[in-house]
Order: structure tokens, then sequence, then C-alpha cells
């Protein structure tokens, strides 16, 4: 069954909600500065509920089941964190109300700046980037600013192994740099010889290295103290791509490492939720060698109070920041979520956290095992990476074993990343799992494999259960409908 | 506390399991000098304590739900109808994942596509995206995909002073690293059309506001054919709440649209999460960042969405991408679209109508104060300049603590000659009540 178009349900002259009539005399509106009314729907209020209410249940959600979508980390969201970010002094607070006005927020932002500094062992946090990819701007950019304060602007190669998230490079590119690929060695690490070969030849010119760990395979890197004092020799950041972070809180802090700066997945390691591709939130940690370059303003005390005085928070600007990524302040929503998070858990939650999230992932690893191809096998941390292929199962993919998995109530792993694994499934099941969860997942793992040798079809036109079919993506980014009301616009001379 | 479910007999089997001595074994590839730190955070707390915590914290603001509020300059009070909370926070939509695997994710990729079509509808052009985080960060992918479009050899970008100063400087820092000239804001007085001067061949983009910063309607008439005649693009950033009563920026020959989406349903809540729009002409759509959904059909011809054009994003192209984006705003896109649906063909006129006239009535009110002036030498929407008898900190003191209201933005510090102005901000949500009591509150303001 397919769902009408929003516009497709209603009549004309019906509204979803009647808004007052003016209680101010009128003033004219110069015809010539005015439209016809825009063409939206108009449907009546019930009518929008059972919409909106009949497409979420074509979604799938963590609320339904498992998603063990790899380097997602798709946690339970606690409702408690919706709740609190919705209180009035939040959510009716104006970004740009005097800083007195808004000691409260100001208040809960330095803590959790305080906090995520704790974290990661670091100098600084700025919660102003939106998202994890725009946290990665932020430290590439600062990264660039801090080596043409130092005058050695001639710093513009930027090291990302080939394990990457591709963000990593489209992000060196926005930033005007250019990216060295480095391979990885037998065990899924950076390639370390590979590394100290690039540094002996372009030392000079190499501005760092963006580096996730755990990285994509779910593997701690095992030479990663060798791989930053390289770095840190030939004059270059590292910076950490903290989308992996959930297997890392109170197990290792970034900053101990030696990593220059860091950026957090709020939607991520702190369960604000990822509301169908957004919004996130991705601040960053930074070393003392970055702090002074951070995006601003970030939330300082400007006035220490006594005993009889609390302190006056206020706006401080980073001495040679390299600017604002967003108007106003950060998806501040999303740092009262993730606030809430951190203090219901405390220290000893948050690193029972790490622990669970590895420990089901290499229990469920080891249930899997025996049935899937396993490239880098060896202790993982909150996620792991196997083959979705056979050899004795020709004509059988990664991809049909995910859709597949929809069959048996499940949301599939992330496909085919990271690239280097041929065929990949990266399982990311979190800790908010239990045990049985976890044995059922592992039971309809090896039932697929099993299909995939005795009833491929079954995998190969998968799903069966779904509200659609595989879907033509070859045919939609031909055929462009991206709209259903196209304007019709003179073309361009 | 903590929401993982096991208990110690759960670890202990688990670790048996993987044939592991101790959770502490699965950490001993983590370097031993660092591994396992105190961290010096507070312990845990009960949900009803930590609520009763946020609620100290959130007490301690003023707020629009608490003060009458004549604050805008880019965040908006309006009204939210009950329903786009309630529907967004439905959990299949609110703990879904991108949706990538399109068979499960009709949900998001449904609300996503109609959401592109009220977006292009709002701005009278071809195409939208599914989204950016924010108005200024819309401005910047604009200025980006104008670079790509002119092959990376136009490098000058224009931007009129009368743009947010906080989108112009979003777009700065984006930009930092490209070697693109931004100019055309360098005087705070230079209008559109000493702006539009400036444009030659290597300009690549011109970027407007209107209703501009200052609240005025921008005349445009003429400038999309001056702009294209030097073989640049034009951009357009818009209130979504006007564009039900002002002309669109797409039939003003606009080649792009951006703007900040939050005023369609999304709460103040101290700056984010907003949500930022953008729409552009179809034959630029290969050039526009940003998730796109697009309509097609299943095996069994049944129809549906996915995401489309994904060769230009990130996790295809890698360092040949033009854009790092990864998400959109998803959620907030959703309401967007709840808060359309909801209101409708009239209910959008009647908010931009309510506005218009209430921010009128409020302004001619104001300019018959003793020491206030009211700029009328634009139309404008919703927005005003007053300017003032005492510097604006001093009366927005005196407006909260003596009146309970919260009062308007202080120019001053983004534009030299507009010291003691204010730009007030008057929707829907103010009262006639509302408004009479600010009249009377600055009138005892400046005395």
């Amino acid at each position: 069954m397919t769902e009408p178009l929003i516009y497709d349900l209603g009549r004309p002259g019906r509204m979803g909600v009647h808004m007052p009539e003016p209680d101010v005399p009128l003033t004219d509106i110069p015809a010539e500065l005015t439209r016809d009314a825009v063409d939206l729907p108009e449907v009546d209020q019930l009518s929008v509920v059972r919409h909106f209410t009949r497409l979420s249940k074509l979604n799938y959600s963590i609320d339904q089941g498992l998603y063990p979508l790899g380097s997602c980390t798709m946690k339970y969201n606690p409702r408690l964190n919706e709740d609190t970010a919705r209180l009035a002094g939040f959510a009716g607070s104006h970004p740009l109300q005097d800083p007195e006005l808004a000691q409260g927020n100001l208040a809960l932002m330095f803590q959790l700046q305080e906090w995520l500094k704790e974290i990661g062992g670091f100098e600084g946090v700025t919660l102003q980037p939106a998202a994890g990819a725009q946290g990665e701007f932020t430290g590439v950019l600062m990264i660039r600013a801090y080596h043409h304060a130092r005058g050695e602007a001639g710093r513009t190669k930027m090291l990302i192994p080939n394990s990457a998230h591709g963000t990593n490079p489209a992000t060196v590119t926005m930033a005007g740099l250019d990216v060295i690929e480095l391979p990885s060695d037998a065990r899924g690490n950076i390639d370390l010889d590979a590394l100290r070969g690039v540094i002996e030849k372009q030392g000079p010119q190499i501005a760092g290295l963006m580096i996730t760990n755990p990285n994509t395979l779910g593997l701690f890197e095992e030479h990663i103290e060798a791989v930053v004092a390289a770095v840190h020799g030939c004059g270059g950041l590292v910076y950490g791509d903290g989308a992996n972070m959930n297997a890392m809180v109170g197990i290792a802090r970034p900053g101990d490492l030696g990593f220059d700066a860091l950026h957090y997945n709020l939607h991520k390691t702190f369960s604000t939720p990822h509301g169908g591709g957004g919004p996130g939130s991705g601040p960053v940690g930074v070393s003392d060698k970055l702090v002074d370059f951070m995006p601003g303003p970030i939330v300082g005390i400007t006035d220490e109070g006594d005993e009889d005085e609390p302190p006056l928070y206020g706006w401080v600007m980073p001495k040679h920041s390299i600017g604002r990524l967003k108007a106003f302040h950060g998806n501040f929503g999303m740092h009262v979520r993730a606030y809430t998070y951190i203090r219901v858990h405390g220290d000893t939650g948050l690193r029972a956290n790490s622990e669970n999230a590895v420990l089901n992932a290499n229990y469920l690893l080891s249930k899997v095992r025996h049935a899937f191809t396993v490239p880098y096998d060896r202790v993982c941390k909150h996620e792991f990476v196997v083959e979705g292929v056979w050899h004795d199962a020709p004509g059988v993919h990664a991809l049909d074993v995910s859709k597949r998995l929809i069959d048996y109530g499940y949301h599939p792993p992330t496909n085919y990343f990271p690239l280097i694994v041929h065929e990949a499934l990266m399982i990311e099941p979190t800790e908010t799992e239990t045990r049985e969860t976890l044995d059922a997942f592992a039971e309809a793992l090896l039932s697929i494999a099993a299909e995939a040798h005795e009833q491929p079809d079954l995998l190969r036109d998968a799903p069966h259960t779904a509200p659609v079919a595989r879907l033509d993506e070859v045919a939609a980014a031909k055929q462009l409908v991206l709209c259903c009301r196209p304007a019709n616009l003179p073309a361009v001379a | 506390m903590t929401y993982s479910p096991h208990t110690d007999q759960d670890r202990q089997d688990m670790l048996a399991a993987i044939g592991a001595g101790s959770i502490a074994e699965l950490f001993a590839d983590v370097p031993e000098a660092v591994r396992f730190p105190e961290l010096d955070l507070p312990g845990p707390l009960s949900e009803m304590e930590t609520l009763r915590e946020l609620s100290e914290l959130g007490g301690a603001n003023a707020n629009a739900q608490a003060s009458p509020i004549f604050l805008g300059a880019g965040a908006y009070h309006h009204y939210s109808p009950s329903i786009v909370n309630h529907m967004i926070l439905r959990g299949e939509f609110l703990t879904a994942y991108t949706p990538y695997q399109p068979e499960i994710s009709q949900g998001t990729l449904q609300a996503i596509f109609e959401y592109q079509s009220m977006v292009a509808a709002l701005t009278g052009l071809e195409v939208a995206n599914a989204s950016h985080y924010d108005g200024a960060t819309s401005m910047a992918e604009a200025v980006i995909m104008a670079v790509y479009h002119g092959r990376e050899k136009r490098r000058k970008v224009l931007v009129s002073p009368a743009i947010h100063p906080q989108y112009r400087a979003v777009v700065r820092t984006y930009t930092q690293g490209m070697g693109l000239t931004i100019t055309g804001d360098e005087d705070p007085q230079a209008t559109i059309e000493s702006v539009a001067a400036q444009l030659d061949k290597d300009t690549a983009l011109l970027i407007v506001q209107s209703p501009n910063f200052l609240g005025q309607i921008e005349d445009l008439g003429g400038l999309a054919e001056k702009v294209h005649a030097a073989g640049a693009l034009l951009c357009v950033a818009a209130d979504p709440i006007s564009l039900g009563l002002l002309l669109p920026p797409g039939h003003l020959g606009a080649d792009i649209c951006v703007g900040e989406g939050q005023s369609l349903g999304i709460p103040l809540s101290f700056g984010g999460p907003y949500l930022g729009f953008f729409a552009t002409r179809k034959d630029y759509v290969r050039k526009m960042a940003g998730r796109l959904v697009g309509e097609t059909q299943d095996r069994n011809g049944q129809r549906g969405y996915v995401l489309t054009l994904s060769t230009r994003e990130q996790h295809i192209k890698r360092e040949r991408a033009t854009s790092n984006i990864c998400t959109n705003q998803g959620l907030m896109a959703l309401a967007a679209t709840v808060y359309l649906a909801t209101l409708g063909k009239h209910g959008l006129r009647r908010v931009a109508e309510l506005c218009w006239h209430k921010s009128h009535y409020a302004a001619s009110e104001i300019g018959k104060l003793d020491g206030y002036e009211v700029d009328m030498s634009k139309p404008f929407f919703k927005e005003f300049v007053v300017r003032c008898p005492r510097p604006v900190e001093e009366i927005n003191r005196h407006l909260y603590d003596e009146h309970d209201l919260i009062g308007g933005y202080d120019l001053g510090q983004d534009y030299p000659h507009l010291k003691d102005h204010m730009l007030l901000c008057v929707t829907e949500m103010n009262s006639r009540d509302d408004i009479e009591a600010l009249v009377e509150a600055l009138e005892h303001a400046g005395e």
C-alpha cells in the first residue's frame, strides 16, 4: 500500500488549524509586493495526523527493534532527554537575548564543555558544530589556521587512512587542503611503515592526520602511540574522528593518546536521536595547541562570583578563532539532551556503557564468526565487520543479506563500508540491547547464511515483507522527480 | 543509572561465551598508561533528580513562553500547531537513521519529498534539497555551488551588508581555504545597487537578503538581469513566513533561494537545532550539495522514494565531493512539513498577514513616541528599525526589569551607523495588549 501525497488529500478551502483574526488596525499591503497564495496542501487536521502517522509506520526505528548500523551507534534514545529539551526555559529562549537573562543555558553549555573536556582529555571544547561532518570541518580549519599562524602555510597535505569515512577526505577538500591516502596493514591498522615513508618524503608539507580510533573496522589501532608520535614528529597535528567514541568513554582519552582535536557525535555516543537524518551535534575538543583557534563564541566565566553570588557566564571569542561555523550557538537542544544523558549516567554509567557496547559486539561476533568470513578477526571494540559473500554461494551479495534481514524484522547493518573490506557488513549492536536480542539476531544471521547456500533467491528477491520491494535507484537518478508541484520557470539564458 | 540492561550475571555469561576472562581483557590493545582513566565527572543521578536539576537551569532563563518577546534578528517566535510536536515525537520518525534502506524508510523519504515540494512552492523555484544545518550554512553552500558552477574560475562573491551579519561570517569561515574574495559589505550602508555595480566577469554569485536583516523588503526589480548579464548567479535569502505573502525569489529571477526554516514550527531553543532550506533551478541540481529524495518505482511497479544523485556526495565521491555534508536536519524538515501541511495555503498567508499588520501597528505607535523614530524609508515585513533616545542595552534592561518584556536587537553591535538603533520584531504571537505594553514601556524607558 502506498500512502497518497499530502497534496492529494485535501480539498480547496480546508485548513488544519485556524489562525485568529487581526486584533490591530489593518495596514495596506502594496499589491506589487505580493504573490498569489502559495501552492500548499489544504487538509483538515485529523487528515494531517493520519497521513503522518501512516507514513511513520512505513519506517523502521530503534523503538521497533535492533538497528545494528555500524558506525552510527543506534542506541536507545532516552525520552527523558526529549522532555528536558522541551522545558519552556530552554525551548522558549532566544539565542540573542541578553546573556544575563540566559544564565541557565550558559551554565548548562559551560558544564557540558567541561565534561567533554574531561571525557576526551582536552584543553578546550566548542559546542558550535552542528554535526560530525561540521566538527571535522572545524578541526581541519583549525589545523590549517594553526600552521598559517606559525608561518607554515605550505603544510597542505592531510593524511587519511583508506578505511576512513568519506566525510574525512571531502572535508579536507572543502578546507582547501589535499588528501594523501594511507594503506592499512594485515591486522587492520594504519600501515605504520607506509606512514613513516610518506612522512620521510613529504614531512614539511604535512598538515596532519585524520584518524578514527577505534577505526571503521571496529578495531583499536594497535600502534596508535607510534602513529601519533610520527605525525607530531614531522610537525603535523592529529585529528580524531569521534564517530566511534562510544567504545572509548572511560576507557581511554584521545587527548591522553596525543590527539590534538576530536569531534564528538552527540547523536551517537550521547544518545540524542538521529531523527531520520538529523539534527546532529558535533562538539570538538582540542589540545592546548588549538585552543585559541576554536570557532566562537564559546561560553566562559566572565565574573567568578563569590560565596553569595554564582559565577556569571558570558560569550568569549577565542583569540585567533577561525570564525563562526553556524548562526548562533550550535544545536543547543542537542546540548540539553547530552547534558541530561551525562548527568543520568555519571562517571560510572558512562564507562559501563562503553564496556557493554564492546561486550555486546564481541559476544555477537562470537556467535556468528563461524558462518561468515571475518577479514580482520581479533578482539573488536563496539562494532565488527564481516563479509556478506561466500565463495560457495555465487550470486549472493552483502546487499542481499542486508535486505533479507529486513524480512527477519531487523534493520540491516552498514553495507559496503569500509571500502577496504570486500562486500562489507558492518555491525554495531550498542550497549542498550539485551543478550536475548543479540541471540535472536545471531540466529537470523546464521539462518540467512544457510539460505544463501540453499535458497539464494530468497535473499536476492528480499525484502518480501517490507512496505515496498527493492526500488529502482537508477531510474530515480535518471528521471529526477524531486517534487510533486514543480514550478514553471523560463529557461536560463 | 544506565540504560544498558546487563546484570553482572549476564556479563559473566557473555564473557564466558566470548572466551574472555574479564571486561578488561577486551581492552588489552589500549596502551596501559592511558587505560581506564579516572574521570572527574559527577556521579549518576536518578531520572527524577535529573529532571529537577534541568528544570532549575531552564528556570534561570528569560523565555518567550513566559514574557512577551520582540526580539527576532534571525530567530523567531511563531505559533507551532500542537500536532507538529506530536508528530515529530513519534518514535518511528524520531529514532530512525538517515533513510539508507529505502524499503523500510518510506515514511522519512516521502515526508522529505513532500518537504522538497513545499519548499519549491514557497520559493518559486524548481527543486529543493532535504535541508542544511541552518540558514547560514545554506548560504555558505550556495557560495560553494556557485563557485563550482563557474568552474572555479570565478573567484568573487558579492554580499549585501544588509544580510544577517552572522550569515556573512559563516560564509567567510566556510570559504577561508578556498581563496575566494567575499566582498560588497565593507560599507555597512551600501545599497544593493552599489553592490551590484561591482559585478564583473570574476563574480560567481551575488547574495542579497529580502526581507533583509533590518526587516526591509528590498527592491529586486531588474537585479537578476544585471547579475545574469555578468554571467553570475543570484542568491536571495528569504524568511519563509514572508514567502506566504511576498513575491518569491524564484519569480524575481533568483537562481538560488536559501533561508532559515525555524519559523516553520520549530522552537527558538536558544538557536538550534534549526533548518536551512535551499532551493534552486533544475539545471543546477547536480552541483547542489545536500541530501535529495527522488520518486521512483519498486520491482512491482509500486511508487516509492529513494535518496538520489548520491554520486554527488562524500560517501561516494570522497575528496572529489564539493561538500562534506552527511546529514540533513531530518526531524526539523519533518516539523516544517507538518507545519506547512497544517497551516496550508490559506493559513500560511494568514500568519504572514498577521505579522504584517501587527508589526506595522507597532511601528506606527512607536513612531508617535517622543524621542523615538521609526525608519519607514522602505517597506518592511515583521521587523523594523527604531532609533532610540538612549542606548539599546539600557532600554532593554528597563523593558525586562520593569515590564517583563524581551526587547529588540541592538543594531549598533554590527552597524556603527546604527548606534542606538533597535531592531524590533512583531509576529502573530504578539497580541495588541503586548504591543501596547511595549509602546508604554518604551515611553517610560525613553524618559
